[in-house]
C-alpha cells in the first residue's frame, strides 16, 4: 500500500511517500495510525496525537473509522490551510 | 439556467484578476453581479519573508471540484472561477483567487464566501512561514473558527 505524507507530517516522518506491507489486522484508518505510531521514533513523533491527523483514501477526505481494504494511495496530513 | 463549468486552476504563476474578469464575461450580456475575492500574503507585522505553499496535487484539483459543484448546486450562478497558487509567496503576493458570477449581488457574494470557508480548511494546501531573520518558521495552524465557519453553512 502506498503511503504519502505532507506538511509537518512528512518532515518529522523524514520521507514524501512509501511502500509498506501491512499485517492483515489492520483494517481501519485509526488501526493503520496506531500500527504506524509503532514503527520508529520519527513516525511516534510525527503521529503522537492521531486525533489531529488527517487521511485522504484515494484523494478522498475520509474519517479515522473508515475501512483502509482496497485503498490504493492514502495520505496523511495535518488540518489543511488552504486560502 | 445552463450548466456551468468551474474555471479551477492550481498554479505558481500569478493570476491578473482583470484578466480573469474579461474571460469570465467574454461575450455575454447576461451577468448582473460578479464578486472577486483575493487572499494576498501578509508579512505580518514584518516578521515573515515569504509563505511557502504546499499542496496535494490530485487531490487538490479533485477537492475544488467538489467544492465548486456545491456552490454551482446551491446558488444559481452563471460563471465561477477559482485559482490557488502554490511554491514560496512573497508579502504581497497574491494566494487564492475566487470569482462568481450571477445575475443578482447576493448570490455572488454568498457562493464566493462560501468558497472560501471550504478552500481554508478542506481544500490540501499548507502554509510554512519564513521569517525575516532566515530561519525557518513554523507550519501555520488551523484555526478552531475556521471549522466554525463551515459548520455555519450547514444549518
Amino acid at each position: 500500500m502506498k503511503l504519502i505524507y505532507f506538511a509537518w507530517v512528512r518532515e518529522r516522518i523524514g520521507k514524501e511517500q512509501e511502500d509498506v506491507d501491512l499485517p492483515e489486522n489492520i483494517q481501519t484508518v485509526s488501526d493503520l495510525l496506531n500500527w504506524l505510531k509503532q514503527q520508529g521514533e520519527e513516525y511516534e513523533n510525527a503521529l503522537q496525537h492521531p486525533d489531529v491527523i488527517r487521511v485522504a483514501i484515494n484523494h478522498e477526505h475520509v474519517s479515522h473509522d473508515e475501512t483502509i481494504i482496497g485503498a490504493q494511495e492514502i495520505a496523511l496530513f495535518p488540518p489543511m490551510t488552504g486560502g | 439556467m445552463r450548466d456551468i463549468a468551474p474555471d479551477i486552476r492550481i498554479q505558481t504563476a500569478d493570476f491578473d484578476i482583470s484578466v480573469e474578469m474579461a474571460r469570465l464575461t467574454d461575450g455575454r450580456s447576461d451577468i448582473g453581479a460578479i464578486v472577486t475575492f483575493s487572499g494576498l500574503c501578509r508579512d505580518e507585522a514584518g516578521r515573515l519573508s515569504a509563505l511557502e505553499l504546499e499542496h496535494y496535487p490530485g487531490m487538490a484539483e479533485a477537492q475544488m471540484q467538489r467544492i465548486a459543484k456545491e456552490a454551482v448546486s446551491r446558488w444559481p450562478l452563471q460563471g465561477l472561477t477559482i485559482i490557488h497558487r502554490h511554491g514560496k509567496l512573497k508579502p504581497g503576493d497574491n494566494i487564492v483567487l475566487v470569482m462568481a458570477a450571477s445575475t443578482h449581488r447576493q448570490a455572488a457574494f454568498e457562493a464566493a464566501s462560501f468558497m472560501m470557508d471550504f478552500l481554508k480548511s478542506r481544500a490540501p494546501f499548507w502554509k510554512k512561514e519564513h521569517a525575516v531573520d532566515g530561519t525557518e518558521g513554523g507550519w501555520v495552524e488551523a484555526r478552531d473558527s475556521d471549522e466554525a465557519a463551515l459548520a455555519n453553512w450547514r444549518k
